[in-house]
C-alpha cells in the first residue's frame, strides 16, 4: 500500500529553482533515504511534505489523500510525525513531559484545565521512551540533554501519534556512530512490526546504506537516480554527483 | 491653509526632538538588544544639565553666543558620560540575562535619576533662556514663526546626516553596523565588544542628552519629562522597526506631524491617536515600517529555563501557615491593617494574572492594567448604571476583561518580544484614554464613586474574608491550569512553536485564549479593588500600574510559579514603607530592583530556589 506519493513537486526560493519537479512514492513498512549533496534540495523538498514550506505547484498525497499545503498541525491529525534536522523539543519541560503533550495532542486533551498532566498518559509516555532507550532520562529537562539525546526523544515524540509516515530530518546527526546505526536498526524494526513509511535524509553513507530499503538521490532540485541501494551505488551519475566528490562512507 | 502650514512645520520641529531622542533609543538597541527604559531620564538630565550650565554661565568667558551653544553641547557631553558609567557599572553585567530583566534594571535608573534630578534641581519647573541669534520669528505666509522651530527642523536631518557618515564613513561606525546584524559574528571576529558596547551607549545617551538641552529655550524643564518622552520614543522607536535609524526618522515625522495635526482635526481623541497609530502599524508590518524579524534574539539570552518543578513539602506548609494567618487576621487586626493587606492580595492576583501570560505563555504584556481596569470599570458602572448588587458586579468583571483580553490578544499574540510588549502597551493606552476621554459614559478624571460592598460585606474583616477567598482562589486556579494539560500546550509553545505545531498544537489559538484567560483574573483583581476602595479612576488602567505587576513578577521571579506571588507582597510592602518612612522612596525603591537584577537575575523567588536545591 503507498502510504505516501508525491507528484512533480517543486518549489524556488527567488531565482533559485530549490526543487524541480520531484516525485516519488513510499509504500507501508518501507524506509526510503533520501540523500544528495548539499543544497541538493532535500530539506526544502522535507519541508513540503508536513506542510511547513507550500510548494510552487505539485501534489502531496498521503495514503491517496491530497495534503499540498496543509498546516503541519493537520498534517499531524492524519498520521504524521516528524523530527527536525535541528532539534525541536520543548527545553523547559521533562523528556516525559514532552512526550506527554504529544500523546494529549493526539488525544485531543489539550485543553484540559483542571486535571494535571502529570497523571495523564505517563505510563504511555514511558512505554514511547523506553522503546528509544531514554527512560532513565525521562524527569531530566530537555533543555539539558545531550544532543544525541533530544534525536531520540524527537523519535519518541514522532511515534505519540502511531504514525504511519515519519519524516526523519537528519535524524542520527550529533550521534556516536554506534548509536547511530541502533537508532536506524530501531527505526527499521518500528517500520516493518507497524508497517510506517519512513522517509529521511542523511548524511551518514553508512547508516544509509545499511538501513534503507531503497534511495533516491537529489542533486540540484532534480531526481538523478532512484533504486535499490546496491543499483544507487553502482549508479555512474550517483558516483559523479555524489560519492565520487569525496564524500565517502562515514563522512560528511 | 496659512496655519495649516505653521502647524505642519511645528509638527517638522517636534519631529526632530523626538528623532534625537529616538535615534540613541534605537541605536542603543540594535547592537546591545538592551530596551533602555531610562532613556528618557538621559533626556532630562541632559535639559537640566544643560540649563545649569548655561544659566551659570560655565562657557560665558567665551562669550554670549558660547555661554548658550557651549552649554546645550556641553550637556550633550555629560549626558554621554553618564550613560558610559551606567553601561559600565551596571549594564555590562546583565547582557547575559533575559530582556526583560535588562529592562527592569533600567526602570530602577529611571527611578533613581527621578529622586536625584528632584534632590539637586528640586520640584519647580525651570525656564531656561532663549538661543542667541534665533530669538525672533519669521513671517510664514503672513503667520508668525519661531526662528528656534526652524532651527530645530534642520536639526533632524542634520543628525540623521551625521550619524550616517559615522556609520558608514568610521571603523567605529561599520562596527556598529556589524554587531547590529550578528553581534556572536562581531565578538567571534575579535573586537572589544565591551569597548564598542560602552561607545554605543555612550553615543545613544548623547543623543538624548543633546535632544533634552535643545528643549530649553522651548518649554521649561521638569521631573515629568523622562516618562513623557520614553513613551513616546518608544513608540517611534517600535513604529520605525527597531534597531532601523531611517526607520526611525520616517516614524518621529509621522508621530511628529500626526500629533500636530491630531489637535486641529480630532481633538476628542488626541490622546489616543498616537497609540492608535502605532497599533495599526504593527498590526500591519509586525516588525515596525522598516524593521527586520529578530534573527536568533532570544537563542543567546542566556541558560534555558528549568524545569517547572512541583512545590516542595515545605514549601507548601508555609503556604499553608501563611494562609492561616491571613484567615487569622481578619479577627486580631484593626480595619487599616486589613485595607493594606486586602490590597496586596489584589496585588497578588493581578501579579499572578500577568505572570500567566508571561512565564508559561512568554509573552510580556506592558499594559495589563487594561484588564484590571475593565474589571473595575465593568463592576462600578453596573453599580452605576443598573445599581446592580456586588455579586453581579463581580460576577461581571472577569467576563468584560476576558472579553476586552479577546479582542485586544487577538492583535497581540501574533507578536514576540519587545513588539508584542509595545502592542499590549498600545491597547492599554487606547483603553486609558477612552476611561479618561469619554467623560459621559466614565467620568473622566472624577472617575465613578460609589461603588461601595453590599451591606453584608461592608464591615472591614467580611470584605477581607471576600478578598482573600476570590484572590488566593484565583491565584490557586491559574496555578492550576499551568500544570493541566492546556498549560502544558501553552508551554510547549512558548518552548518550540515549530515542534508544537508539528505534533498538532495550534499555538496561535493556545496563547489567544491563555491571554483572555489572563485578562480575565485580572479583572476580578480589579474588580475587588474597585469595591475595596469605593470608586474607579482612569488611573487603574495608567501605565505605572502596567509596570507595577511588571514590576511585581519579574521582582519575584519568571521562571517560578510562586514568584510573583511574592514579588507582589515585596513591592506593595516596600513601596508601603518606604513611602511611610522615607522622602527618598524612589531613590532606595530604584536602587533596590537594580540591586536584585544584578544579584538575582532569576528573581527573588528564583534564588531561593536556587538556596533550597543547592542545600538539599
Amino acid at each position: 500500500m503507498t502510504v505516501l506519493a508525491v507528484e512533480h513537486l517543486a518549489k524556488s526560493w527567488g531565482g533559485v529553482q530549490a526543487v524541480a519537479g520531484v516525485s516519488f512514492s513510499l509504500a507501508a513498512g518501507e524506509v526510503l533515504a533520501l540523500i544528495g549533496p548539499n543544497g541538493a534540495g532535500k530539506s526544502t523538498c522535507f519541508n513540503m511534505l508536513n506542510g511547513q514550506v507550500r510548494p510552487d505547484s505539485g501534489r502531496v498525497l498521503l495514503a491517496g489523500r491530497d495534503i499540498t499545503g496543509m498546516a503541519p498541525r493537520h498534517v499531524f491529525r492524519l498520521g504524521v510525525g516528524r523530527t527536525f534536522q535541528i532539534t525541536a523539543t520543548f527545553g523547559a519541560m521533562s523528556v516525559r513531559e514532552n512526550v506527554q503533550v504529544a500523546l494529549l495532542s493526539q488525544a485531543r486533551g489539550l485543553g484540559g484545565l483542571w486535571r494535571p498532566m502529570a497523571g495523564q498518559k505517563a505510563a504511555e509516555a514511558e512505554a514511547l521512551l523506553d522503546r528509544v532507550g531514554m527512560l532513565e532520562q525521562a524527569a531530566r529537562p530537555c533543555g539539558v540533554l545531550a544532543y544525541g539525546d533530544l534525536k531520540r526523544v524527537e523519535l519518541a515524540v514522532a511515534l505519540a501519534n502511531t504514525p504511519r509516515l515519519l519524516l526523519m530530518d537528519e535524524p542520527t546527526a550529533g550521534m556516536a556512530p554506534a548509536e547511530r546505526i541502533a537508532l536506524m536498526a530501531l527505526t527499521a524494526r518500528l517500520a516493518k512490526e507497524g508497517g510506517i513509511g519512513v522517509l529521511f535524509t542523511e548524511h551518514d553513507m553508512d547508516v544509509v546504506f545499511a538501513h534503507a530499503d531503497r534511495i533516491i538521490v537529489l542533486d540540484r532540485g532534480q531526481l538523478i537516480a532512484e533504486g535499490a541501494p546496491q543499483e544507487v551505488r553502482a549508479d555512474p551519475r550517483v558516483r559523479e554527483v555524489y560519492l565520487g566528490t569525496g564524500a565517502t562512507a562515514g563522512g560528511h | 491653509m496659512d496655519d495649516l502650514v505653521v502647524q505642519a512645520l511645528s509638527g517638522l520641529a517636534s519631529a526632530s526632538s523626538l528623532f534625537l531622542v529616538a535615534s540613541g533609543l534605537t541605536v542603543i538597541f540594535g547592537v546591545t538588544r538592551v530596551v533602555n527604559f531610562a532613556h528618557g531620564s538621559l533626556y532630562m538630565l541632559g535639559a537640566y544639565v544643560a540649563w545649569s550650565l548655561v544659566t551659570h554661565g560655565v562657557f560665558a568667558f567665551a562669550g554670549p553666543f558660547w555661554q548658550f551653544w557651549g552649554g546645550i553641547l556641553g550637556a550633550a557631553v555629560v549626558t554621554a558620560a553618564i550613560g558610559a558609567v551606567i553601561e559600565v557599572l551596571l549594564l555590562r553585567r546583565i547582557y547575559r540575562a533575559p530582556e526583560l530583566f535588562q529592562l527592569l534594571a533600567t526602570f530602577g535608573v529611571v527611578l533613581v535619576v527621578q529622586d536625584v534630578a528632584l534632590w539637586a534641581w528640586g520640584a519647580q519647573d525651570l525656564l531656561g533662556p532663549r538661543a542667541p541669534m534665533l530669538r525672533g520669528a519669521v513671517r510664514i505666509l503672513g503667520l508668525r514663526f519661531p526662528l528656534y522651530e526652524l532651527f530645530l527642523i534642520a536639526v533632524g536631518p542634520l543628525v540623521l546626516a551625521g550619524l550616517w557618515l559615522l556609520f558608514h564613513r568610521t571603523r567605529f561606525g561599520v562596527l556598529v553596523r556589524a554587531a547590529t546584524a550578528d553581534r556572536e559574528m562581531v565578538a567571534a571576529l575579535g573586537v572589544n565588544q565591551a569597548l564598542l558596547f560602552t561607545g554605543v551607549f555612550a553615543l545613544g545617551a548623547g543623543l538624548a542628552g543633546l535632544g533634552g538641552a535643545l528643549q530649553l529655550p522651548r518649554e521649561s524643564v521638569n521631573l515629568h519629562m523622562d516618562l513623557s518622552t520614553i513613551t513616546e520614543a518608544f513608540v517611534v522607536v517600535v513604529v520605525g522597526g527597531l534597531g532601523s535609524l531611517t526607520g526611525a526618522f520616517l516614524a518621529a515625522l509621522l508621530i511628529g506631524e500626526l500629533s500636530a495635526f491630531g489637535i486641529l482635526i480630532l481633538p476628542k481623541i488626541t490622546l489616543v491617536l498616537v497609540f492608535l497609530v502605532m497599533a495599526v502599524v504593527l498590526v500591519v508590518r509586525p516588525y515596525g515600517l522598516l524593521g527586520r524579524a529578530p534573527q536568533g534574539l532570544h537563542a543567546s539570552s542566556g541558560p534555558p529555563d528549568p524545569l517547572l518543578l512541583p512545590a516542595p513539602r515545605a514549601l507548601r506548609q508555609l503556604g499553608a501557615v501563611v494562609l492561616a494567618l491571613l484567615v487569622g487576621s481578619a479577627w486580631v487586626l484593626p480595619d487599616y491593617e486589613l485595607s493594606v493587606l486586602t490590597e496586596i492580595l489584589v496585588a497578588l492576583l493581578f501579579a499572578a494574572s500577568l505572570h500567566f501570560i508571561m512565564g508559561p505563555g512568554g509573552l510580556a504584556s506592558f499594559g495589563h492594567a487594561a484588564y484590571f481596569g475593565a474589571g473595575a470599570y465593568a463592576a462600578a458602572l453596573l453599580v452605576q448604571h443598573a445599581a446592580a448588587p456586588m455579586w453581579a458586579g463581580m460576577l461581571l468583571a472577569p467576563f468584560a476583561a476576558g472579553l476586552l483580553g479577546l479582542v485586544f490578544g487577538w492583535f497581540c499574540v501574533r507578536l514576540s518580544g519587545v513588539y508584542a510588549a509595545m502592542l499590549t502597551l498600545a491597547f492599554a493606552q487606547i483603553a486609558w484614554s477612552t476611561a479618561f476621554q469619554w467623560v459621559e459614559v466614565t467620568g473622566g478624571d472624577n472617575g465613578i464613586l460609589g461603588v461601595w460592598p453590599d451591606a453584608w460585606a461592608q464591615p472591614k474583616p467580611v470584605f477581607y474574608l471576600l478578598a482573600l477567598v476570590l484572590c488566593v482562589g484565583g491565584a490557586m486556579l491559574l496555578r492550576r491550569i499551568v500544570w493541566a494539560p492546556f498549560g502544558a500546550a501553552l508551554r510547549a509553545g512558548r518552548d518550540s512553536p515549530l515542534r508544537a505545531e508539528a505534533i498538532g498544537i495550534d499555538t496561535f489559538r493556545t496563547r489567544w485564549m491563555a491571554f483572555a484567560i489572563s485578562a480575565a483574573f485580572a479583572g476580578v483583581a480589579g474588580s475587588v479593588f474597585a469595591y475595596a476602595k469605593g470608586s474607579v479612576f482612569p488611573t487603574y488602567l495608567g501605565i505605572s500600574r502596567s509596570v507595577d505587576a511588571l514590576l511585581m513578577v519579574l521582582l519575584g521571579g519568571v521562571q517560578t510559579l510562586s514568584g510573583p506571588l511574592l514579588g507582589a507582597v515585596a513591592l506593595t510592602g516596600l513601596q508601603e514603607q518606604l513611602m511611610r518612612g522615607t522622602d527618598h522612596w524612589r531613590l532606595l525603591l530604584g536602587a533596590t530592583i537594580i540591586l536584585l537584577v544584578v544579584f538575582f537575575p532569576q528573581g527573588l523567588a528564583g534564588a531561593a530556589r536556587a538556596a533550597w536545591e543547592k542545600r538539599a
